[in-house]
């Protein structure tokens, strides 16, 4: 733990892309050239002041930023404890935080001047957040999406054809963000010369954990001002839950200097972490290598990637971004689980006594808040991120009410 | 003498080309693949790879993604690959194998478990698609010190700084994928193969095999001229599927099939 102290976070990653024996680029030398245009473009205007102020106009402008952050005062008082406070990026344009990073990465498209986009899509936020952005900047647009989140996110889907996007269906493997993800990257191979692959997590191969972080750090940046603001003084904890872990590793790295500051990312524990039915690899798994990053990864005796379970689509992910991986290593983060059922209740109940229906995802980081919160002082303060809002979960939830609308 | 560097030096004094099949272990079933191997061998396969089947084959196309599908179906292992390699042994001590296959496997069972296993098992070379030389260093340093090679690709795309760096860490032979995109796609441009293998010898004195867009006898001699070898795998694994798909089961068939296609690219780079 002492190590933490010396440790320049920003410095993080190194220049190939590890975060200690994480991240890095393990991806077929047909990738690498991508890759390294990639790279090099993003090195040429991470630090240009006009493609920051393009970004921020943007964020500004388009997506709705900044995102408020709400003192959620019933819950607080409900609850018993510390102060519960929300981070609304369910206010931004299309219902999540996807859309920082889409905003970002579709500038850097613009850059090379690539006609073509293509993501990989679980639960479909991310797919509608880079078919936004394709729609506005008149590029042609292809989301790769497993058949079995076709199904389970029918909304989503239409809303990508609506916006011009082409919705393309996954059949190998088992049929879900693992796979989509893997077919974006066959795609983006045979078509680099004009295609741009947006990435919708922190995770990847070398520099997509980079600059997904630095461009979802907008939510940090702004909690933290808006907590000195608010309160007069940093907040004490922050949750938010991981699937890839990028809305997670926004609202953290601008705090992670923060010693005071304690952090917590939630996995989806499924059907309980004991049943392996879940999709959990901090608190279950162990290192391994898939898409192109170094990281914790669901996986059998024989080194294959199992099929994850969690009752939300974007969770439903058996790695995770290669910078969680370690900062769970340093202590810095501490990575715990939230079953179904948990965050089911905490999705009905955060609707019921705030106004506010949160995402399935979301939802897992609105349950441990709770038990988190019970265990702290009323003078204490909770940063919630709440990722998304809920309404693309409707059908899911009716589902489970057994309810056919 | 490691057993490709042995087989390439033969080739070079009978003034002959290399031919590599490419199969995926345990497609569609365990018991085909010892069979195919030695069919292949009978044949005139000079080196044989054998795909090691991985949940998230990204660096493959359709056809070879429903064979890593097959495989693991009914469970096949990179252990079940070191298990055959050694059964192969007992009847076949000359001709070199490879293992083809993707880095989580092997870091499942460890670079130091997996590379003692592969010495008992006979592996002379392995060719991890998603261990490109950045990644590879400690595992090519173990490899390395064991005697057996480790195989880099290079791509149409590789920048110069690459190719030299490749060429260093590379043993074996230089693996060319003569397309963009993933394996099973597309034609060949031999122009372009031609330019780039030429650029790829002034690196390196191992020897340049091509792979990827090999359909027939005639696209492998096309290739063949300008390099050492060739890499045959889409082509065997599509008959495969298609006997697979009509539901035979018999090793005996599978063995034959191939065998008429490597057999008609044997002809073709020997005549």
């Amino acid at each position: 733990m002492n190590k933490k102290a010396s440790i320049d976070f920003n410095q993080m990653p190194d220049a190939h892309g590890h975060f200690g024996p994480y991240g890095g680029r393990f991806v077929s030398e047909t990738l690498i050239y991508a890759l390294d245009e990639l790279e090099s473009i993003y090195r040429s205007l991470k630090d240009d002041p006009e493609f920051q102020a393009q970004f921020d106009y943007d964020l500004a402008h388009y997506v709705g930023r900044p995102s408020p952050l709400y003192f959620a005062e019933r819950w607080t008082r409900e609850t018993g404890g510390a102060k519960l406070f929300l981070k609304r990026e369910d206010l931004n344009h299309t219902g999540a935080h996807k859309i920082n990073n889409t905003i970002g990465q579709a500038l850097l498209a613009k850059h090379t001047g690539k006609q073509r986009v293509i993501a990989e899509t679980g639960a479909g936020q991310h797919g509608v957040a880079t078919a936004t952005v394709a729609a506005r900047l008149g590029l042609e647009c292809h989301v790769f999406m497993g058949e079995e989140d076709i199904q389970r996110q029918s909304l989503n889907v239409y809303r990508m054809k609506l916006l011009g996007a082409t919705v393309v269906p996954v059949t190998s493997g088992s049929r879900t963000l693992k796979d989509a993800m893997n077919e974006a990257l066959r795609d983006w191979v045979t078509n680099v010369d004009d295609t741009f692959y947006i990435i919708g997590t922190c995770a990847g191969p070398h520099p997509y954990p980079e600059l997904v972080r630095n461009f979802q750090s907008v939510i940090g940046r702004e909690a933290r001002q808006q907590s000195l603001a608010q309160t007069g003084k940093l907040p004490d904890a922050l949750v938010a839950c991981v699937g890839g872990g990028s809305n997670a590793i926004g609202l953290f790295h601008p705090f992670l200097a923060d010693e005071s500051v304690a952090m917590y990312g939630v996995e989806a524990g499924g059907f309980g972490l004991g049943t392996g039915k879940h999709a959990a690899p901090l608190n279950d798994g162990i290192p391994g290598v898939l898409h192109g990053n170094r990281t914790y990864l669901m996986e059998d005796e024989n080194g294959q990637i199992i099929e994850t379970h969690s009752i939300s689509a974007g969770l439903d992910y058996p790695g995770v971004g290669p910078e969680h991986a370690w900062l769970k290593d340093i202590g810095r983060v501490k990575y715990v689980a939230i079953d179904d059922d948990e965050a089911m209740d905490a999705f009905r109940h955060l609707t019921r006594i705030e106004g506010i229906m949160p995402a399935l995802e979301s939802s897992h980081a609105i349950a441990y808040a709770e038990k988190l919160a019970r265990q702290m002082d009323p003078d204490q303060t909770i940063v919630v991120n709440l990722s998304g809002r809920g309404d693309k979960d409707i059908l899911t939830v009716a589902e489970i009410d057994g309810i056919t609308l | 003498m490691n057993r490709i560097k042995q087989r390439f030096e033969v080739l070079k004094q009978q003034g002959r080309k290399a031919l590599i099949p490419y199969i995926v272990l345990g497609d569609p079933a365990a018991d085909v693949t010892l069979p195919v191997m030695h069919a292949l061998v009978e044949q005139g396969a000079d080196i044989l790879e054998l795909g090691v089947p991985f949940s998230d084959p990204t660096a493959e196309g359709p056809v070879i993604q429903k064979a890593h599908e097959r495989a693991l179906a009914h469970g096949s292992s990179l252990r079940d690959a070191l298990t055959l390699v050694k059964q192969f042994r007992e009847t076949n001590a000359a001709t070199p194998v490879i293992l083809m296959g993707y880095a989580n496997p092997i870091e499942r069972l460890g670079y130091q478990h997996f590379i003692e296993l592969a010495l008992d098992a006979g592996i002379d070379g392995v060719l991890t698609v998603d261990l490109p030389p950045e990644e590879a260093g400690e595992f090519n340093q173990q490899l390395g010190e064991a005697g057996i090679e480790n195989i880099f690709l290079l791509a149409p795309t590789s920048s110069d700084k690459r190719q030299k760096m490749v060429a260093e860490m590379a043993g074996g032979f230089i693996y060319y994928v003569s397309l963009k995109g993933v394996t099973g796609a597309g034609n060949l441009d031999v122009v372009s193969v031609k330019q780039h293998v030429d650029h790829i010898r002034t690196l390196t004195d191992l020897p340049v095999c091509v792979g990827f867009g090999i359909k027939d006898g005639a696209s492998a001699r096309a290739v063949a001229d300008l390099s050492d070898g060739v890499v045959v795998g889409s082509v065997l694994v599509s008959k495969m599927a298609e006997l697979a798909a009509c539901g035979e089961a018999s090793p005996r068939a599978f063995s034959q099939a191939v065998s008429s296609l490597v057999a008609e690219m044997r002809d073709a780079l020997d005549n």
